[in-house]
C-alpha cells in the first residue's frame, strides 16, 4: 500500500462513524488462547538461539555450576575469540576462521556459477525451446528426487577424471550440479511469465539469443535472481555432506570443521567455545534470512511448488 | 550474437542441428547434468550394486549377494527401522504442527510477521548447527534434565541422547524444530489461496471455525498437503547431517540411518558394492513414494 493510500484511508476512517461489529477486547478468551499458543510455540523456537547466546557468553566455571538457561553473570567474549582463532580440530589449532574462509571461497564461485547456469538454462527452456528440450528438463527435475547417496560415488569418479577431486573447484561443480533442478525450474517459471510481446519486439529489432538475454531478460528479472541467490547462499553454506565427501581436510567448509571441533573426543569439552562456534556458523544464513525476509519466504514457497 | 537469428526465413542453415544453435549450446550443461550425472550416475550405481566391488569399483558379478548381505546386517535393519519410526512420527507431527501454526497465523492476528519470522528462522540454519544446539540443550548434566531435577523432582530422567530407546525422540525434537517452519509457510500460502467467500458462506451457515477447517478447508487444500508430504518425505530420506551432529549414530548403533550407512560403507569401510546396494535401496524407497504421487499429478493434469 502506498503512502497516499494510507493517508486517505485514515482520513475517511476518522470522518465517518465506525461501522461493523464492535471490536472484541484484546483479552477475549479466544485471543488469550490464540496468542497463548503462539507464544508457547515461539518459546520453543527461540529457546535454542537464546541458549547458544547465553552459553557462549559464560566462562566454563559458570557453566559448571549453572544450567543451560541461566543468563551469564559475568559476560565474557573469550569463547568467541577462542572459537574463531584457537579452537582445535585434530592437529590444527587455528580455529573456525579457516573453515569460514574456506566456506567463503566455496560459496562465491558456487553462487555465481550455479545461478548463471540455472538462469541461462531457464532462459533456453522458457524462450528458445528446441526439440527434446522439455524431455531434458523432465530428466533434470527427476534428478531433484534422487537421494544424494546414489550419486556420491559416480561424482567422485567424474571429479577424479577431471582432476578436480579434493579441490575447492570440485565442490563448486558439485554444488552447481545439485542446485540445477530447483533453480532452473525457478528461472524457467519466471521467464515464461514475462510478456511475450517484448520478446517478439526485440527479435524484430534484430536482437539474438544472447542480446535478448543480457539486455532484456536479465534486467527485468532481478527479484528472481535474488530469490535464487538466497536459496543458494543458505544451501551452500549449510551443506555438510558434499563438503565432507569432496574436499580434503585443509579445504573443509565451516559446517564440517564445526562438527569436528564440537564432536571431537579428545580434550575437555568447552561448551561455551562450542556454542560460540555453532552460533558463528549459523550467523551467515541467519543474517541472510533476517535481511531478506519476505524474499526468503517467496523463495522457499517457490521451491515448494516444484511438484 | 547473430547466430540465433538462424530461425528466420531468409537463410536457413542446411542442417537442423544448427537451427536455434545458441540455444542448444546453452542447454549443454542441462543435458550433461541430466543425462551424464543424474541418469548415468544412477545407472552406474545400480549396475555396480550387483558386483563385489570393495576398495575400487569393478564389474565382477555376484547377483543379489550384496542385497542379501545388506538385509541380514543388523546395522542396516536398525537404520531402516529408525528411518521408518522417525519418518512416520516426523511426517505426522510436521504436517499437524505446520498446519496448526499456519491456521493460527491466518486468524488475522497482530504481529503476524514477527511470529512467522520466529517459526521459520530455524529453517535457515544447517542440520549441523541444529544438532549441536539440541545436543547441548538435551545434555543430561546441564540441560533440561538437570533443570527439572533442580526444581525438586530428583527422579526425573530425560536423557534421550544417551538412552538407546529414546534417542529417536531427541532427533525428532531437533528435526521438528528445524523443519516445521517450512511446512507452515507452505500451508499458509495454501490457506491464503482460499477464497474469502468460502469463509463467509460457512459463517453464514453457522458452521463453527474448527469444523470449517476440518470439513471445508482441509479437503480444499489437498494439493498443498500432497506437496508438503512429498517435500517432507524426500527430506526425511536424506536425514544424515542431523544424526552425525547429534549422536554420530549412537549410543551404540541405536540412531543409525540409511544415509549414514551408505556414507560409512562407501568412504570409511570401503566396501563399495555394499554401499551401492544400500543406496539403491534408498532410491527404491523414494521411487515407491514418488511414483503414486507422479501418477496422481499426471492424472490431474489430463483431466
Amino acid at each position: 500500500m502506498s503512502a497516499t493510500e494510507i493517508t486517505t484511508a485514515a482520513g475517511t476512517a476518522s470522518a465517518v462513524t465506525p461501522r461493523g461489529a464492535k471490536p472484541k477486547s484484546a483479552f477475549a478468551p479466544r485471543n488469550i488462547m490464540l496468542y497463548g499458543t503462539l507464544i508457547v510455540f515461539s518459546i520453543y523456537y527461540l529457546l535454542p538461539l537464546y541458549v547458544m547466546l547465553v552459553t557462549s557468553l559464560k566462562d566454563m566455571a559458570e557453566i559448571r555450576v549453572g544450567n543451560v538457561f541461566s543468563p551469564p553473570v559475568e559476560i565474557t567474549f573469550q569463547p568467541w575469540v577462542k572459537a574463531w582463532s584457537e579452537a582445535c580440530t585434530g592437529i590444527n589449532c587455528d580455529g573456525l576462521s579457516r573453515g569460514f574462509w574456506n566456506s567463503v571461497r566455496i560459496l562465491i564461485p558456487s553462487l555465481i556459477l550455479s545461478v548463471s547456469v540455472a538462469a541461462l538454462t531457464g532462459y533456453v527452456l522458457a524462450c528458445w525451446r528446441f526439440r527434446g528440450s522439455e524431455v531434458f528438463f523432465g530428466i533434470l527435475l527427476l534428478g531433484a528426487f534422487i537421494p544424494y547417496q546414489v550419486l556420491l560415488y559416480p561424482l567422485v569418479i567424474i571429479l577424479r577424471e577431471m582432476g578436480l577431486f579434493g579441490s575447492l573447484w570440485g565442490l563448486v561443480l558439485v554444488h552447481t550440479i545439485f542446485a540445477m533442478p530447483i533453480n532452473v525450474l525457478l528461472f524457467r517459471n519466471y521467464f515464461v511469465a514475462l510478456p511475450e510481446e517484448l520478446f517478439k519486439a526485440a527479435r524484430v529489432d534484430g536482437a539474438g539469443f544472447w542480446g535478448i538475454f543480457f539486455r532484456i531478460v536479465i534486467p527485468m528479472s532481478l527479484p528472481i535472481f535474488v530469490v535464487s541467490g538466497i536459496i543458494q547462499v543458505t544451501g551452500i553454506w549449510n551443506d555438510f555432506l558434499f563438503g565432507v565427501v569432496y574436499t580434503r581436510p585443509e579445504n573443509y567448509p565451516m559446517t564440517v570443521q564445526l562438527n569436528n571441533i564440537v564432536n571431537s573426543v579428545q580434550g575437555v569439552k568447552e561448551y561455551n567455545v562450542n556454542m560460540a562456534a555453532t552460533l558463528l556458523t549459523g550467523l551467515v544464513p541467519l543474517v541472510v534470512y533476517f535481511f531478506s525476509g519476505r524474499l526468503f519466504v517467496r523463495g522457499i514457497a517457490a521451491g515448494a511448488v516444484k511438484g | 550474437m547473430s547466430r540465433a537469428r538462424s530461425g528466420g526465413a531468409r537463410a536457413r542453415p542446411p542442417i537442423r542441428l544448427f537451427r536455434n544453435f545458441s540455444s542448444k549450446l546453452a542447454a549443454i550443461p542441462m543435458v550433461l547434468v541430466g543425462l551424464g550425472v543424474f541418469v548415468g550416475g544412477t545407472i552406474w550405481t545400480i549396475v555396480h550394486s550387483f558386483t563385489d566391488s570393495r576398495l575400487l569399483p569393478r564389474l565382477r558379478w555376484v547377483g543379489f549377494d550384496q542385497y542379501e548381505r545388506l538385509w541380514s546386517t543388523r546395522r542396516w535393519l536398525v537404520s531402516i527401522e529408525n528411518l521408518a519410526v522417525y519418518g512416520i512420527v516426523s511426517l505426522v507431527l510436521t504436517m499437524c504442527l505446520g498446519f496448526l501454526l499456519a491456521a493460527l497465523l491466518d486468524r488475522k492476528i497482530r504481529y503476524e510477521d514477527t511470529f512467522r519470522t520466529i517459526f521459520l528462522y530455524p529453517f535457515a540454519l544447517s542440520f549441523i548447527v541444529t544438532g549441536l544446539v539440541w545436543q547441548w540443550i538435551l545434555n543430561p548434566e546441564f540441560g533440561i534434565q538437570s533443570i527439572v531435577r533442580g526444581l525438586g523432582i530428583s527422579g526425573f530422567n530425560f536423557d534421550p541422547l544417551y538412552n538407546p530407546d529414546l534417542v529417536i525422540i531427541g532427533l525428532l525434537i531437533a528435526g521438528l524444530w528445524q523443519g516445521t517452519g517450512l511446512i507452515m509457510v507452505i500451508m499458509l500460502a495454501g490457506l491464503r489461496g482460499i477464497d474469502e467467500d468460502i469463509w463467509k458462506a460457512c459463517r453464514v451457515d453457522g458452521i463453527p471455525v474448527w469444523k470449517t477447517y476440518v470439513v471445508v478447508i482441509i479437503p480444499m487444500m489437498k494439493p498443498v498437503f500432497v506437496t508438503a508430504l512429498v517435500l517432507v518425505t524426500s527430506g526425511i530420506v536424506k536425514l544424515y547431517d542431523l544424526v552425525v551432529a547429534m549422536t554420530s549414530g549412537g549410543p551404540g548403533i541405536s540412531s543409525e540411518v540409511p544415509a549414514k550407512y551408505v556414507y560409512d560403507t562407501l568412504f570409511t569401510r570401503q566396501n563399495l558394492g555394499q554401499g551401492f546396494a544400500a543406496s539403491t535401496m534408498m532410491l527404491v524407497t523414494v521411487a515407491i513414494i514418488l511414483i503414486p504421487w507422479a501418477y496422481m499429478q499426471f492424472r490431474e493434469k489430463r483431466q
